[in-house]
């Protein structure tokens, strides 16, 4: 008898299983995970995975009888008083007999939809599955820090410790069998034979003599291990994306800013962090919220107190650029901003926004988007869309070329799609 | 029968002196349990089993063999994730509790116990399926015919790195569509009957030279004279020997796909092999369920009473097994709102009870109805016996005793469509007790139970369709849907055209007709 504990062993052996299922209803799997993003709170996106799937996709069809039909037995037990010949009337809902589970419900409707829970991961896979972060590629190599080796073949030259023995040795026994060097067995025969000769005085000796002689001249002149052979690993140095990235938020919170605008920019701020710590081992935020005055804040505050005051887009840029200088050097950090206001500003305060924007934000950011928060109703319909002070700052910016996202947005259900177009794939885009 | 006495030594503690108290154990407990119960297995109840191998394990690896039917290891497929998402899902919310044990049919026979359970219920799941279950694996003919417990883990290891390299080379969609084909088909996939052998050229000519001999010797020169029945033409030859060619007609259907389908390749082949070798290690479970767990839980009551009675299981553990024995073989009644069917685990012991006691005490009534074992006086061997030789269907049909037809109040039912009520057909009275025995017997007969479906034609000459019959037992007919899309995966492995006809078997009229064509995905 042996006893095995089996606790130990590594979990989630069925999670090739749950791959390949997940793979099989991924396109209503990823329709449902959209579907839930709009209805649920953003703050608790994946925390819930429930998802239901039709059960079409995943159906196990086999051969089996209808059921409910046909002339139909039941052996049941306990009866009380029934005796032979008595009649029951059918129960309602199909030819169950007197209540069998059996009988089944006698409908033709297939399998439900089918319900699972996916895990966060799974959830924001699908979730976040086709974006990308924009210009990643360029701006990664720009920024390069740190550099770090990796193998790259075989090198004739370099320091004993990376000597690549077996590479070394294949050469040597080539040139060795293609020079003929002699063998050691060849030699011990030679010596062996030698040694019978001697004891026999056989004639053939100094003709043995001459011949091992030879063997030992020509392994001399033919070295086991040549320098011609040496090969050495060879490693080569490549530079290594930054893996930390730092998200600026931005907000006007003057009294203009409803709590409702309030909110669609906290939805947008989350979908950005959780997409940007997908992507980045380590993710800083910072919040900076301005009237006339901006100051760097904490979370609760940023989100939670009311000011009162005027508005002055440019306070809170002047404010990114000293955190910036400070905290996030441009080389080491990926920067990430997004904007959220509801496009009030002193219209004297364009040209300095503008100007501080393409000299020091843009350059340092990694993506700038501007998210323009609007009122639940959306533009009033009949009127020309009204364009709003900073709305035309930047789009002047944008069209000179500078890379600045924008986007309005009225709806909650709006924040998504938006979000997907600022980081949606571009070939995905380009098909759509 | 000889029972495979422990080979190293015992370290069962004498009686009177308890196994563990309190629900803890350790490696040592389990060891000190198994010991003891096959201190009893082996001696009191004669039985005999593969060598035993027991492995601890935790709810969630539990889930994992669940759904992989509960084998060590399989290959990958989607149907496993699902099914892992479903029992997990009410698993989680609380809907379904998890098996103390499973139980595999191997040899060495391995149980997989849950770290959860108590000391008790290792002593229980140890007693019912490292004895019980293992007993009956080892020993009852439609296991030593149709599995072989000592290769089934090796030709899993085999089945999952073959699927594995299949994946790796044709793709996982292509490896995918095939097993979902074969998997639609895997009922269809068993060979009820052993086949008949090749006879090799000796015996055969053996016998034709019998075969002269005694036509020789029986000639009589009237029979030539008799005049022909009228209408009675040869069959066609060339259906005759087309049909002999193909083996038709063929029930396995997976197995005629494998071996006749042309357009399939090689490796589709064999992972059809491999489907349905899977199938028919699992046929003989399916066919003796009652007896399986009849068995199992007839050795564990006896196991844990012995125990008790020698001072090894303390009142409270006794307690313990008790509520969950009782549990385990509830029956409710037909009218009560948990009915479910016929619970296997309770008809199963209360048969083997029944046996137990016909052969100790009979009645009157059991002399009559059990000539053969009534007052035997040795309710093992009896009971070994049935074990041995029966399945779920002829067991039943031959031990279901009267008195146990009127303890569990049996009663038949009979829901004919035509009639405006359904009818009693039977009680458990004198003139009902071998009626509604046959037809309870007939409920276990899985031949019964499945729709009879085979392959009967193959239209060689026109344009190679596949023709399928369904006898339409009691004219009920498959589900449309199902029957529509397993007909198309047919069709697919096919290659051709495939038209399944469902016939009443009493008439051969044919009530419905699915076709499907073959789609391009695997070629």
């Amino acid at each position: 008898m042996h006893i095995v504990d089996r606790r130990l062993n590594p979990g989630g052996k069925s999670l090739p299983n749950r791959q390949r299922f997940l793979r099989r209803v991924k396109d209503v799997a990823q329709r449902a995970v959209r579907e839930s993003a709009r209805e649920k709170d953003i703050k608790d996106l994946g925390k819930d995975g429930r998802i239901t799937v039709p059960g079409d996709g995943v159906r196990e069809p086999r051969f089996s009888r209808q059921p409910g039909t046909g002339h139909q037995d039941y052996i049941l037990p306990g009866n009380k008083t029934y005796v032979e010949g008595d009649r029951i009337e059918r129960p309602p809902g199909g030819g169950s007999g007197g209540g069998a589970g059996e009988g089944g419900d006698g409908g033709e409707n297939g399998e439900d939809a089918f319900q699972f829970v996916l895990t966060r991961e799974e959830f924001l896979d699908l979730f976040l599955e086709d974006l990308e972060l924009p210009d990643l590629a360029k701006r990664r190599l720009a920024v390069v820090e740190t550099e770090s080796l990796r193998r790259a073949g075989y090198t004739v030259s370099g320091s004993p410790a990376n000597l690549a023995l077996s590479r070394t040795l294949r050469n040597s026994m080539s040139r060795r069998i293609a020079l003929k060097r002699p063998k050691l067995e060849e030699v011990a025969a030679v010596e062996a034979e030698i040694a019978a000769a001697e004891a026999a005085n056989d004639p053939r000796l100094p003709d043995l003599q001459l011949q091992l002689h030879g063997l030992r001249e020509r392994s001399k002149r033919i070295p086991y291990v040549d320098p011609i052979d040496l090969r050495f690993r060879r490693f080569e140095p490549y530079p290594r994306p930054i893996a930390q990235a730092v998200m600026f938020c931005l907000m006007d919170v003057s009294g203009s800013m409803t709590e409702h605008m309030k909110d669609l920019a906290k939805r947008f701020y989350i979908l950005l962090h959780i997409f940007l710590t997908r992507r980045y081992k380590h993710v800083e935020i910072v919040f900076i919220r301005h009237t006339d005055r901006a100051a760097e804040v904490d979370e609760e505050t940023f989100f939670g107190s009311r000011e009162t005051g005027g508005t002055l887009v440019s306070s809170a840029l002047v404010e990114m650029k000293r955190v910036i200088t400070e905290r996030y050097s441009p080389d080491d950090w990926n920067i990430y901003a997004a904007q959220a206001s509801d496009g009030d500003n002193v219209s004297s305060d364009g040209p300095t926004s503008t100007e501080l924007l393409r000299a020091h934000i843009l350059p340092a950011c990694q993506h700038f988007a501007y998210l323009e928060v609007g009122d639940e109703n959306g533009p009033r319909a009949g009127f020309v869309e009204h364009r709003t002070t900073l709305w035309r700052t930047y789009e002047a910016l944008a069209k000179a070329g500078e890379p600045l996202a924008m986007r309005k947005v009225n709806h909650r259900r709006d924040i998504y799609p938006v979000f997907r177009e600022l980081f949606g794939r571009k070939d995905a885009r380009a098909e759509a | 029968m000889v029972a495979s006495l422990s080979r190293t030594k015992s370290t069962a503690p004498p009686p009177g002196e308890l196994l563990f108290s309190g629900n803890d154990w350790d490696f040592q407990t389990i060891r000190r349990i198994h010991d003891a119960c096959e201190a009893v297995a082996g001696p009191e109840l004669g039985l005999s089993w593969y060598p035993n191998q027991i492995e601890i394990i935790t709810a969630e690896q539990m889930l994992d063999a669940y759904a992989s039917i509960g084998m060590p290891l399989f290959y990958k497929h989607w149907s496993f994730g699902k099914h892992f998402a479903q029992q997990e899902a009410s698993y989680r919310r609380g809907l379904m509790g998890l098996a103390y044990e499973i139980v595999i049919n191997s040899d060495p026979c391995i149980s997989y116990v849950m770290e959860e359970n108590t000391a008790t219920m290792q002593t229980l799941v140890i007693a019912h399926a490292a004895f019980g279950h293992n007993h009956f694996f080892k020993n009852n003919y439609l296991f030593r015919q149709w599995t072989d417990a000592e290769g089934i883990l090796d030709y899993l290891d085999f089945a999952k790195s073959y699927i594995a390299r299949c994946e790796e080379r044709y793709g996982h969609q292509a490896v995918e569509q095939v097993l979902d084909a074969a998997h639609a088909l895997m009922s269809q996939g068993v060979h009820r009957y052993p086949r008949k052998k090749r006879p090799d050229l000796a015996s055969e000519q053996r016998r034709e030279r019998e075969r002269e001999e005694h036509g020789e010797q029986i000639y009589n020169d009237l029979w030539r004279t008799l005049p022909a029945k009228a209408g009675a033409q040869k069959g066609d030859p060339a259906l005759e020997r087309r049909k002999a060619l193909l083996e038709l007609p063929q029930e396995n259907i997976l197995y005629f796909l494998e071996k006749v389908a042309p357009r399939l390749r090689p490796w589709q082949r064999e992972i059809l092999r491999i489907v349905r070798l899977v199938a028919q290690y699992f046929y003989p479970q399916r066919q003796t369920k009652v007896m399986n767990e009849g068995c199992a839980t007839y050795c564990h009551y006896r196991i844990m009473n012995a125990l008790s009675q020698k001072g090894q299981l303390s009142e409270a553990a006794y307690l313990e097994f008790l509520t969950s024995h009782t549990n385990v073989i509830r029956q409710p009644n037909f009218d009560d709102r948990s009915f479910g069917g016929h619970n296997p685990y309770a008809l199963g012991f209360a048969m083997m009870q029944d046996i137990a006691r016909i052969v100790e005490n009979p009645t009157t009534e059991d002399r009559d109805w059990f000539p053969d074992i009534a007052g035997r006086g040795d309710p093992m061997g009896v009971l070994r016996d049935c074990w041995e030789n029966y399945r779920d269907e002829s067991f039943i049909a031959q031990f279901l005793s009267p008195k146990l037809m009127r303890d569990m109040r049996l009663f038949h039912v009979v829901d004919d469509p035509d009639e405006p009520e359904m009818r009693v057909q039977a009680i458990h009275d004198e003139r009902g007790y071998r009626k509604m025995r046959r037809s309870f017997a007939r409920q276990y007969d899985v031949a019964w139970l499945d729709p009879d479906i085979e392959v009967v034609d193959v239209d060689l000459e026109g344009d190679r369709r596949l023709i399928l019959h369904h006898k339409a037992l009691n004219r009920i007919t498959l589900q449309k849907e199902d029957a529509r899309r397993v007909l198309q995966h047919l069709a697919d492995l096919w290659g051709y055209d495939a038209v399944l006809k469902e016939v009443d078997p009493a008439t051969g009229a044919v009530l419905v007709e699915h076709a499907a064509s073959a789609r391009p995905i695997f070629f």
